[in-house]
């Protein structure tokens, strides 16, 4: 492998990791106050569709940004109040938000452009360039590992997930810490779905999305909870990707005439994330009080 | 009170989605109009319904067992695809298998495969403490990806364009219901129902069932009485793909006769609205399936019906419904009403 090879391939798992990196931090924001977020890969969906919608209106893709998050606020509004104040299992209520994303992002795609499958293609032009994708993506996690050590809201949000009731104590209302992380966290999952359809592809097309929210909820657990060791299991997944975008049409070692079936390659980011999430070491610490009522 | 709840949140949730179509410029009662009409309207759209409801019925039995044991096997799409593609190939490599034991085999060949397929799952759960939402996620790309390859290129139908498998035997093919003579519901829907029931006396009177429940409500407590929280939850995973294997007998037997590659509109996912809509009850799972079938063929007639409402309405219904059947906190506003009034008649 020459270095130009080796370079373009670490070039494209850091193109392929920033949407990853993203819907993680989103994922971070709300465990971290203590609710579960399975519906990262609907908050994706949603994000992709309405970027693409107003790039396409605006010819802009920080319009496209900006409409990404208010889809995320949005549905996060829904899915904050299925869980919190009406005390939903948060893992059946986030499978109910990806449902919903699966089925409405159709529904108004039909209404807009008359299809139910892809938008149509963004000029290149209006696009996001990936490397704006992947600075900002490796900011927001700098950002969030000082804001959530170093800062007040920080500690809010985290005496949320540990301890509610110490920080209903201090004077804290755990139900907003909660609803502005969950509100926050849909904002940040669903900019990683504008990146998919601004930067990655011209366009947003029907479940493109494909298990990337899951993907991101797995490289949380494997990062322990926390932004930097999250950021490097997204890596490894951007990885897989680019790894798998190389094997495209590359001979069997056996068989020169023959080069892999598509199907085995197309596995592999998923075999990587179930290896990953089997394979890690050391005890994973949730958030204590992740996943219950307050 | 207590037991009208799942039916309230139901009726809420289908008016909510239906209330969508308005966006759309629909008229909402029309909507419902043609689900209804789809579904129910003639001998012909019930046999259809009754197709659709087998293996939401079993999708939905898969997904109960589960969650008896606290686990969510959101999988049951993979465990499906795996089920019928190796009740497909035992159709097929054993051709002239003889009538009735050609069906059991096809059935042990789909419920070994497919509980294996979710016992990974379980494994990794169990031992390894992966979350059972998200490998089972992957195993169903995974699964997809496997199909695909073994239908295109191990399997493959050399006589079309599609991608399908070669047919199977002549013998494994299952009855149809008598009744419904242009429909492809068969005898596969009277196992599920009987499937239901086994489960259902399962959870009541066998002490696997009990243990399920204890696993499920109480990690813990399950320890202190002497119960294997890990073998209790791999065997809980491994029933559930082998009722999720189930859905092989009336989409490859009973139907196809042959494994298509994509012959699943979701099966698997809906199955989750089927079981949380039934909540936790395998007998419910029942009228449950039935309505997500219905709602199946009925949304299926939108795209013509409609001018912009298709399909994709079933999800976002199956979605609200979900929600609104699993938000506790709703029958609060409810309760503390009554519980008002309980008040004011006590000091009146």
């Amino acid at each position: 492998m020459s270095l130009d090879e080796i370079l373009s391939l670490l070039a494209s798992t850091l193109r392929l990791s920033s949407p990853l990196i993203f819907a993680a931090m989103g994922g971070l924001l709300s465990e971290r106050s203590g609710v579960i977020h399975i519906a990262l890969e609907g908050m994706m969906m949603v994000g992709g569709f309405a970027a693409a919608v107003a790039t396409l209106s605006f010819h802009s893709p920080l319009a496209g940004c900006m409409a990404a998050m208010l889809a995320g606020v949005l549905f996060s509004v829904l899915y904050a109040a299925i869980v919190i104040p009406f005390r939903a299992n948060q893992v059946v209520a986030g499978t109910a938000i990806n449902f919903l994303a699966m089925g409405i992002v159709p529904f108004i795609s039909k209404l807009v452009y008359g299809n139910t499958g892809a938008t149509p293609s963004i000029p290149l032009e209006d696009r996001l360039h990936w490397m704006g994708a992947v600075v900002g993506a490796l900011l927001l996690v700098a950002f969030l590992a000082w804001m959530l050590a170093r800062t007040p809201v920080g500690l809010w949000i985290r005496f949320a997930g540990e301890h509610p009731h110490a920080l209903e104590s201090a004077g804290i209302h755990v139900v907003k810490v909660r609803w502005l992380s969950v509100l926050a966290g849909g904002a940040l999952a669903a900019l990683g779905g504008a990146v998919l359809s601004l930067s990655l592809a011209s366009a947003y097309t029907r479940n493109m999305t494909g298990a990337r929210g899951f993907m991101a909820l797995a490289a949380l657990i494997f990062g322990k909870w926390r932004a930097p060791q999250a950021l490097a299991a997204c890596l490894l997944f951007g990885f897989a990707e680019a790894l798998q975008n190389r094997l495209q049409g590359v001979a069997l070692p056996w068989n020169p005439a023959e080069t892999i079936p598509v199907q085995f390659i197309q596995m592999v980011p998923y075999l990587v994330t179930l290896i990953v999430l089997a394979g890690f070491v050391g005890r994973a610490r949730a958030p204590k009080a992740l996943g219950s009522t307050f | 009170m207590k037991a009208i709840r799942p039916l309230l949140a139901l009726i809420l949730g289908l008016a909510l989605g239906l209330a969508v179509t308005a966006f759309a410029g629909e008229n909402p009662w029309h909507v419902l109009m043609v689900l209804v009409k789809g579904a129910f309207g003639s001998r012909y759209d019930f046999g259809m319904t009754l197709f659709y409801m087998t293996p939401l019925l079993f999708a939905g039995l898969a997904v109960t067992v589960a969650f008896r044991a606290g686990l969510f096997n959101i999988g049951a799409e993979g465990q499906l695809t795996m089920g019928a593609l190796a009740a497909a190939w035992m159709g097929i490599a054993w051709p002239n298998a003889p009538v009735g034991i050609s069906w059991v085999a096809a059935f042990i060949a789909a419920a070994v495969v497919a509980g294996a397929w979710s016992g990974i799952a379980g494994w990794l759960k169990a031992r390894r403490g992966s979350h059972e939402v998200i490998s089972t996620i992957m195993l169903n790309f995974i699964a997809a990806s496997l199909a695909s390859y073994v239908t295109l290129y191990v399997l493959k139908n050399p006589e079309s364009q599609n991608p399908e498998t070669m047919a199977i035997g002549a013998s494994y093919q299952l009855p149809g219901l008598p009744g419904f003579p242009d429909a492809p519901v068969s005898v596969a829907l009277v196992i599920a129902l009987v499937s239901a029931g086994l489960l259902a006396w399962i959870f009541e009177r066998m002490r696997w069932g009990f243990e399920l429940k204890v696993v499920g409500q109480n990690e813990n407590a399950a320890r202190s009485a002497g119960i294997s929280v890990a073998s209790t939850q791999v065997l809980a995973m491994i029933v559930s793909g082998m009722l999720a294997g189930g859905v092989a007998l009336g989409e490859v037997l009973g139907s196809a006769h042959r494994f298509k590659l994509g012959f699943s509109p979701d099966y698997g996912f809906v199955g989750i609205a089927v079981a949380l809509l039934a909540r936790g009850n395998p007998l419910a799972a029942i009228p449950s399936a039935l309505l997500f079938g219905a709602l199946h063929k009925g949304t299926a007639d939108l795209d013509i019906e409609t001018e912009n409402v298709t399909r994709d309405l079933a999800l976002v219904i199956q979605a609200l419904v979900i929600a609104t059947v699993s938000a506790e906190g709703l029958w609060d506003i409810v309760d503390r009403r009554r519980r008002k009034k309980e008040a004011a008649r006590v000091a009146g």
